[in-house]
């Protein structure tokens, strides 16, 4: 059989990509974000039980060292913030192990900004604007109103139960019907991503573009918890942007305590432990940062791939980049 | 067998779900922002040919199927079993059910080669070729000068199957049609 050497993408795609990749350096260049470049390889990685972090051993002057993959460039990022960097932005290629598919690819590329000082809304407001100035006018208008949606309100209009007091065994039987599977061994927030995955996730997105807030606290990976207003109950601080059913962006009020930061990778690694899987190094780098003091602010990450397949109508990012894992 | 993770199921792979062979027709990787990744997999059974959705937690792995495609011609039926006889000058044979047969046994013709699905050593589906010739044992008469018109009408073919054939054809006529959709093609 002939090897497939063409790229995955076709050159006019290409060089459409290129344009709009201008486009987001011109809108953060107007606001006065920086870019910056940041690198690949760390001595941590992300603890995240749900990432699988690829890893390397390099010589370096300290000898034969493990280094991490990075699956976001946020740590090094933040390790700027707290230099005192200001506002900041990059466009990261990062690397998930095993995520292949028609939504996503083992390397990728990630827009990620931070804005010290900003509210969560505010960089809601931001994340929308960048959204639509990628997809351009036409695309744009014809992506509908920001819509605020809250999780909790999501779970009781899309399944009819409140994710956050139903009982873990209703909860358990309902994941296992809609899914096909059985979940009688899950926890509450596997029950509650298999929901969201399958059920909610493809609803999203189509009469507007709906950002989800309000998160289980349990959910709040590097994001600040906060008290809803409404109920007292403790959410996680963050917010993700759905357009046309694709998960395009994640953003946080930044988690900037190094002691709970500490605690949090300890938990990540523990659950880990747990659940067979390996260990990732923690970025002590990181810790003495936030240590040292890292300004209060929001960030987001941006699915890049995402974002360019839905401006240029592509049925999967691999149809977007010039050669996709598989092709690689 | 081997077993195979999610991150290997691709279009074609046969694996064993709840005791029956199945190809992957489809697999699709999904999770949310920051949980569980799941992968949302269309598999045919290949006994039964129906489509199953499942979801399985990444990761996750299920055995290989033994399943094989073999070339096989077709020799003759004794009423309970058809007989096929592999290509590769082997001359071994395999009885084939009826049930395994399927729609097929309406495209049966002695000598031609069909595909043979064996699991575990035994033939679960026989896929015909994509086009066939076979003998029109009946029809109403054809009309004269009529070759252009549209207009059709029913034959029975020598292997059972009824097709729609223009009016000029004859009984006797052999003519070639497409199994997958039952259509015919023209006068072979």
């Amino acid at each position: 059989m002939a090897i497939d050497w063409r790229p995955t993408a076709s050159i006019e795609t290409l060089c459409k990509r290129a344009r709009l990749l201008g486009a987001v350096r011109t809108f953060f260049a107007e606001r006065g974000v920086l870019e910056v470049e940041t690198p690949v390889l760390g001595h941590g990685g992300s603890t995240d039980v749900h990432l699988a972090s690829l890893s390397l051993e390099a010589s370096t002057p300290a000898g034969r060292e493990r280094l991490w993959l990075q699956t976001s460039p946020e740590f090094h990022m933040k390790r700027l913030l707290a230099a005192g960097s200001g506002p900041i932005f990059q466009l990261a290629r990062s690397f998930r192990d095993g995520e292949v598919g028609s939504r996503h690819n083992i390397e990728f590329t990630m827009l990620e900004w931070y804005r010290p000082g900003f509210t969560l809304d505010q960089l809601i407001e931001e994340t929308v604007a960048l959204i639509r100035t990628v997809l351009g006018p036409e695309v744009g208008n014809e992506a509908g109103p920001l819509r605020r949606r809250r999780y909790r309100e999501l779970f009781r209009e899309g399944l009819g139960l409140d994710p956050f007091s139903v009982d873990l065994d209703a909860l358990r039987q309902l994941a296992g019907e809609r899914g096909g599977l059985d979940m009688r061994d899950a926890g509450r927030d596997g029950c509650l991503d298999l929901l969201m995955s399958l059920i909610i996730e493809p609803t999203l997105g189509h009469e507007g573009v709906d950002v989800v807030v309000d998160y289980p606290a349990s959910q709040a990976a590097l994001a600040r918890r906060h008290r809803d207003p409404e109920d007292g109950e403790w959410v996680a601080s963050r917010f993700e942007v759905y357009l046309a059913g694709l998960e395009l962006a994640n953003g946080y009020d930044e988690l900037i305590d190094a002691d709970e930061q500490r605690a949090r990778f300890a938990e990540d690694n523990a659950a880990r432990r747990a659940l067979g899987k390996p260990e990732v190094d923690v970025d002590a780098r990181l810790l003495a940062a936030l240590a040292a003091g890292m300004p209060a602010g929001c960030g987001v990450a941006l699915g890049m791939d995402r974002l360019i397949q839905l401006a240029l109508g592509r049925a999967s990012v691999a149809e977007v980049m010039a050669f996709a894992t598989p092709n690689c | 067998m081997a077993s195979y993770s999610t991150n290997e199921f691709k279009g074609g792979l046969k694996v064993m779900l709840d005791g029956d062979p199945c190809a992957i027709v489809e697999n699709e990787f999904v999770k949310p922002g920051k949980g569980q990744a799941f992968n949302r997999v269309k598999l045919r059974n290949l006994i039964t040919g129906r489509v199953w959705e499942r979801t399985f937690k990444s990761g996750e792995s299920l055995e290989g199927a033994d399943v094989v495609d073999l070339e096989m011609e077709y020799l003759y039926t004794d009423g309970d079993m058809w007989h096929f006889m592999k290509t590769d000058g082997s001359f071994e044979q395999y009885a084939v059910e009826k049930k395994a047969l399927g729609d097929t046994i309406k495209w049966l013709k002695e000598q031609v080669v069909y595909t043979v699905t064996l699991w575990n050593d035994n033939a679960i589906s026989v896929t015909p070729p994509n086009f066939i010739e076979l003998e029109v044992v009946e029809t109403d008469p054809g009309l004269k000068g009529d070759t252009a018109q549209g207009g059709s009408k029913p034959a029975t073919l020598s292997s059972g199957a009824v097709v729609r054939v223009p009016l000029f054809i004859n009984q006797g006529e052999i003519l070639k049609v497409d199994t997958r959709s039952g259509e015919y093609v023209s006068r072979a």
